[in-house]
């Protein structure tokens, strides 16, 4: 399995499954944590307590604090798995105390939507 | 990532909390990027100061931080979200200007110079060429790379705050020579060139491209077009910098379709109740050449004009505000039409701009509907 460690952690819950990048600053309410871009195929749902898997994060630099400001409103997803780790998610979950790891193609697309994982960002591994 | 053993020290609390929570951006970034080791850097401008994007939990966290921390190097700070000079016009509740108030406070009281600017490569000194520096405003990071002979990464509001804290970034991505060759060229084939055209090439490239992109095609850019290019580039994804000339790899055209298609995603009315000129903030050469395009000419509808603060005692030096004013318009300073709580989806329909990366936050954010169209139009059609 490779998983690469970007935040230490770790959290165990509910996938939620995208292959949409997410612009976190316009496309998530950060008081809510729910997904607010009309053209995203997560739009309407919530992240908050799930595995978000999503490719990465997209947008405005100031995506870091609606990551942080998500965890402040208790609507944060419990960890984030991504296929490339762009600086705004990274430093986001950084400062969040959000698990968040790097998962390799394969690994990543055998992640399915509603799926009972853990993530576990200090050994990495996801089961 | 390697660490000194002090950097590790500091990763580890043994030098505060505030250092600790630095290195913990640093470290993570790092590794997301696949750095190898932390490299000094001379100068952080920072996003992340707007109440409307931050909100509470930004206000709490930087006003806690603001207790014991301070900037290392030579920092800079994006807009925020009003003028404090002309807030009482605009009916702000006290919240947002409690809370503005405090962010203002907890970056000056680090040690930022109080620039609220998107536009530092146009009214600060640079430093001498290939500086690394730390630049978190999108269109500053691309302007600074492709324009300016500096580097940095494109980075987060957080990433440049940990800069700012520490003094270092990681060693990854723009900041290695290799890195910088782009691997994809977009050729400039539309008819039209004017900055909504480039701001618009800026939009589509950024889509298409990786961390940097070759541009050929253009022969001159003036430096309205310019920062329009970068503007839209920053908008749309992730690349941080491009080229004027043909690269090696894969090779894109841009041309009249893609201009229809690429502002009939931006511009969604024929008209707009009001006018905002910037974002990116006007420099002193485009105010300049505003006042004398209007010569004599009044707009016809309210028209907001963002400027940073720098270049407000020259703007009053030479008269613009005064013929500025004759004519309608209103300057506004430390702020910009990007994120704005100026504008008011229950007051206002739709708003004329020529900023690219204005009309995609108006429609996102302000969910307002957006007049895409370049100056000498907005001049022709909108005054008398």
């Amino acid at each position: 399995m490779n998983i690469k460690i970007i935040v230490r952690g770790k959290a165990k819950g509910t996938v939620l499954y995208t292959r949409h990048p997410v612009n976190f600053l316009g496309g998530i309410d950060k008081k809510t944590g729910q997904v607010r871009d009309r053209n995203h195929d997560l739009f309407g749902k919530s992240i908050r307590d799930k595995i978000l898997v999503f490719p990465n994060g997209v947008g405005s630099s100031v995506g870091a604090y609606t990551i942080y400001s998500l965890k402040y409103n208790k609507s944060a997803p419990l960890a984030m798995v991504c296929l490339k780790a762009d600086i705004t998610t990274a430093s986001g979950c950084a400062i969040s105390n959000i698990p968040l790891v790097v998962a390799e193609k394969k690994e990543y697309e055998s992640l399915k939507d509603c799926q009972e994982i853990t993530v576990d960002a200090i050994e990495g591994k996801i089961l | 990532m390697e660490l000194t053993k002090e950097e590790e020290a500091m990763l580890d609390g043994k030098h505060g909390e505030t250092l600790a929570l630095a290195y913990r951006i640093l470290a993570a970034i790092g590794e997301a990027t696949g750095a190898d080791k932390l490299i000094p850097v001379e100068w952080a401008h920072l996003s992340g100061v707007n109440y409307n994007t931050i909100g509470d939990a930004g206000e709490t966290f930087l006003s806690h931080l603001s207790k014991d921390a301070k900037f290392k190097i030579k920092t800079t700070v994006n807009p925020m979200g009003f003028d404090f000079d002309n807030v009482s016009k605009f009916g702000l509740d006290e919240e947002f200007i409690t809370k503005q108030q405090s962010i203002k406070h907890s970056y000056q009281k680090m040690g930022a110079s109080p620039s609220f600017s998107c536009i530092p490569y146009e009214i600060f000194e640079l430093p001498k060429k290939g500086t690394q520096v730390s630049f978190a405003e999108s269109n500053a990071a691309i302007y600074a790379n492709s324009i300016s002979d500096l580097k940095t990464n494109k980075e987060s509001a957080l990433s440049a705050l940990a800069s700012a804290l520490t003094g270092k970034s990681p060693h990854s991505d723009l900041r290695e020579e290799e890195n910088r060759k782009p691997d994809l060229t977009i050729r400039m084939r539309a008819e039209s060139v004017d900055e909504v055209t480039y701001g618009l090439l800026g939009y589509f490239a950024g889509k298409q491209a990786g961390s940097s992109v070759a541009i050929s095609g253009i022969k001159e850019l003036d430096r309205r077009s310019c920062k329009s290019l970068c503007a839209g580039m920053g908008t749309s994804g992730s690349c941080g910098m491009f080229t004027l000339d043909e690269g090696e790899g894969e090779k894109i055209d841009f041309d009249q379709k893609e201009v229809t298609k690429m502002r009939d995603e931006l511009n969604t009315s024929e008209s707009g109740d009001i006018i905002t000129l910037g974002s990116p903030q006007l420099g002193l050469g485009e105010i300049s050449d505003l006042v004398a395009r209007l010569k004599g000419r009044s707009f016809k509808k309210h028209c907001m004009i963002f400027c940073p603060r720098a270049i407000q005692g020259q703007i009053h030096n030479l008269g613009y505000d005064k013929e500025l004013n004759r004519a309608g318009g209103e300057l506004l300073y430390d702020c910009c039409t990007c994120l704005t709580p100026l504008i008011d989806k229950k007051d206002v329909d739709a708003v004329i701009t020529n900023s690219v990366k204005g009309a995609y936050y108006l429609r996102t954010s302000n969910g307002v509907d957006v007049n895409l169209k370049n100056l000498n139009r907005i001049v022709e059609e909108e005054t008398q």
